[in-house]
């Protein structure tokens, strides 16, 4: 097989996964199951490939022409440093999850629907990472969000309903600005291809289309990624959701749908300035602050870790925002880590919900006597996102604090370590009264959760502690071919040009 | 260059009738007002005077066409605005079940 012909097969693999279960899922006992965690696992399996396929190739750069016609005039699908990172990020999540809900879903009457919908948000997510074609990537942002808008409702009760209806037109708003921004670049550079139209533009200068351009996606991806001033649908939508999907939801999709999306559009095809730049980082710092302080005050287990995700995501957009190599590399490597660790903690706050049928802080208490597994991996993902060394949170965001000491941001250095600290105190709250203290009689019967989903969490707890290590020199490829392609900036056009036409 | 900013207006009244409208039906109007206006002004940014199909005839000279690319774009983005219109008028329905009401001041047992 030549290398290239790997790429397709992200989307492949999980879109025929959903056709499948779709069609034989409700005749054939088990044989949702049994796929989805065969698609997913080899979905990783292929991920983790990439990498090992990209270091022997010399521009670093892979491209699969789909029906052998060549960019600009046909689709182009491009494999580079930060794609496979995001593959790693989407696929290893995915997998843990599709593992977990195999035990998690047996409350819900339909599981086949609901690994339908999941292998076609993975589709959907992986196609945004692979293409290199703007248009293609709005339509594959659309399955993804699609998929994500039903698999909020999936419980259909009230809260869910409403929940899910608020997503979909704030989402679907969010794409209506995402996609007139792409109408008005196809109009003035008469192109989609993503590396052909960034060429176009740094030959054809226009003053009014690119800030113009620009703030239609800025908007947009901010609602997908629910920064501050566009985060009210992230809370409801979070937290409603059945919690596997939260764990996707938070853990993966908006940072693809919003932040990978935004920084292949901004870094690598209109050229990112310093006005932008800025924009970012206020805009991170403001999520950190507000994200954080909102966090403090809530009750609702799952509520509580979806404004930590507003925090935490404001972290990543702070460092990209410094736009300096440090920045861009603490960033990157937040992104991982919160990934690891937020749907961690929303698997464990599906493990309490299934045992104790509760998720108000308030009726739990002293469930360390009960769920060892759940409370020892919660208190690792917790002293991880709150960044106490050695565990991962720690190093990524040591690293943003010191690129912003470096670039001389002092303000929004502060910033970051006090939202840290906040970050520290609201998961103290959640520790003492979710696991700690007195144990109620009516939770004295309850019982750990079934291997699977005790499997997961072990899993990326065991991640968590780990990935300190992704800074050793062996590894550090891994995050710096990602950070290269965003610092080369435009330079992506040549690249794939040139890996397309070899 | 006026059929532009008429597309343009439209786009501002779909996204006034999401903004201001209490009713669930009609915020789904307002974003399939969005949509259209899209859909519009991507054709016509596609559209040359005088032009035609871009298809070849051997017996005649094709002095201008239109540009047949927006076109397969705007079928594609009719059908994903259709995918999103009958889940989310589905979900209104189910809603109007749960609440008795499509206003969506009384719809709020989310909050916080």
């Amino acid at each position: 097989m030549k290398d290239v012909n790997i790429i397709p097969l992200f989307v492949i693999i999980p879109l025929l996964t959903a056709f499948l279960i779709a069609l034989l899922g409700k005749t054939i006992k088990n044989f949702s199951e049994k796929i989805i965690v065969a698609s997913s696992s080899l979905l990783l399996a292929f991920s983790l490939y990439s990498q090992i396929l990209l270091r022997h190739t010399p521009l670093k750069t892979l491209v699969y022409n789909v029906g052998g016609w060549l960019p600009p005039f046909g689709i182009s699908m491009v494999l580079d440093g930060l794609s496979s990172f995001m593959l790693i990020v989407v696929n290893l999540i995915a997998f843990f999850v599709a593992v977990y809900s195999l035990s998690y879903m047996e409350k819900y009457t339909d599981k086949p629907k609901f690994f339908t919908l999941f292998a076609l948000m993975v589709s959907g997510l992986n196609g945004v990472i692979v293409t290199g074609d703007i248009f293609n990537l709005f339509v594959f942002l659309e399955i993804a969000s699609i998929a994500s808008y039903a698999l909020v409702a999936f419980g259909t009760q009230a809260e869910e309903l409403e929940a899910s209806f608020k997503y979909t037109i704030m989402g679907t708003v969010a794409s209506s600005f995402i996609f007139l921004g792409i109408v008005f670049l196809y109009g003035f550079a008469s192109t989609l291809n993503m590396a052909h139209m960034a060429s176009v533009l740094n030959s054809k200068l226009s003053i009014w289309l690119l800030p113009f351009v620009s703030v239609l996606f800025l908007a947009g991806f901010s609602l997908k990624a629910a920064m501050v001033p566009f985060h009210g649908w992230l809370p409801d939508a979070h937290s409603s959701a059945p919690a596997s999907i939260s764990a996707m939801l938070s853990g993966v999709l908006i940072k693809t749908l919003g932040i990978y999306a935004m920084m292949r559009i901004f870094f690598n095809v209109l050229g990112i300035t310093q006005a932008q730049l800025s924009i970012l980082m206020f805009l991170g710092s403001l999520s950190i602050i507000t994200g954080a302080i909102l966090a403090f005050s809530q009750w609702d287990f799952k509520r509580l870790l979806a404004y930590s995700t507003i925090s935490q995501v404001g972290y990543i957009v702070l460092g990209l925002g410094l736009g300096t190599p440090l920045g861009i590399f603490g960033a990157l490597f937040h992104l991982f880590n919160h990934s690891v660790f937020k749907s961690l903690l929303f698997l464990n706050s599906g493990a309490v919900d299934y045992a104790a049928s509760t998720r108000d802080l308030r009726e739990t208490g002293g469930l360390n006597k009960v769920m060892p597994v759940t409370t020892k991996t919660n208190f690792i993902a917790s002293m991880s996102i709150s960044g106490i060394p050695p565990f991962s949170g720690f190093f990524s965001k040591l690293i943003i604090i010191f690129a912003c000491i470096q670039k001389g941001h002092i303000g929004y250095g502060l910033c970051a370590v006090i939202g840290s600290i906040l970050t520290l105190i609201y998961f103290m709250k959640l520790q003492k009264f979710v696991f700690l203290g007195e144990l109620k009689d009516k939770f004295k019967q309850i019982a750990e959760v079934p291997y699977l989903m005790r499997f997961s969490m072990i899993c990326l707890a065991a991640i968590c502690i780990l990935a300190g290590f992704l800074l050793l020199p062996a590894l550090r490829p891994f995050l710096d071919r990602a950070s290269d392609v965003l610092l080369g900036g435009t330079n992506y056009a040549a690249a794939v040009m040139g890996a397309a036409l070899r | 260059m006026s059929l532009y900013i008429l597309c343009m207006i439209l786009f501002c009244i779909g996204i006034y009738g999401v903004l201001r409208k209490r009713n669930l039906v009609k915020i789904i109007i307002g974003l399939a007002i969005m949509g259209y206006s899209i859909n519009l002004f991507l054709v016509l940014l596609g559209y040359r005077f005088h032009g035609r199909a871009a298809i070849e005839a051997e017996t005649q000279d094709i002095l201008s066409m239109v540009d047949p690319l927006p076109q397969a774009m705007a079928l594609t983005s009719i059908v994903i605005s259709l995918g999103i219109l009958a889940l989310v008028i589905s979900i209104a329905i189910r809603i109007y079940e749960k609440y008795g009401t499509f206003d969506i001041t009384k719809i709020k047992r989310l909050k916080g």
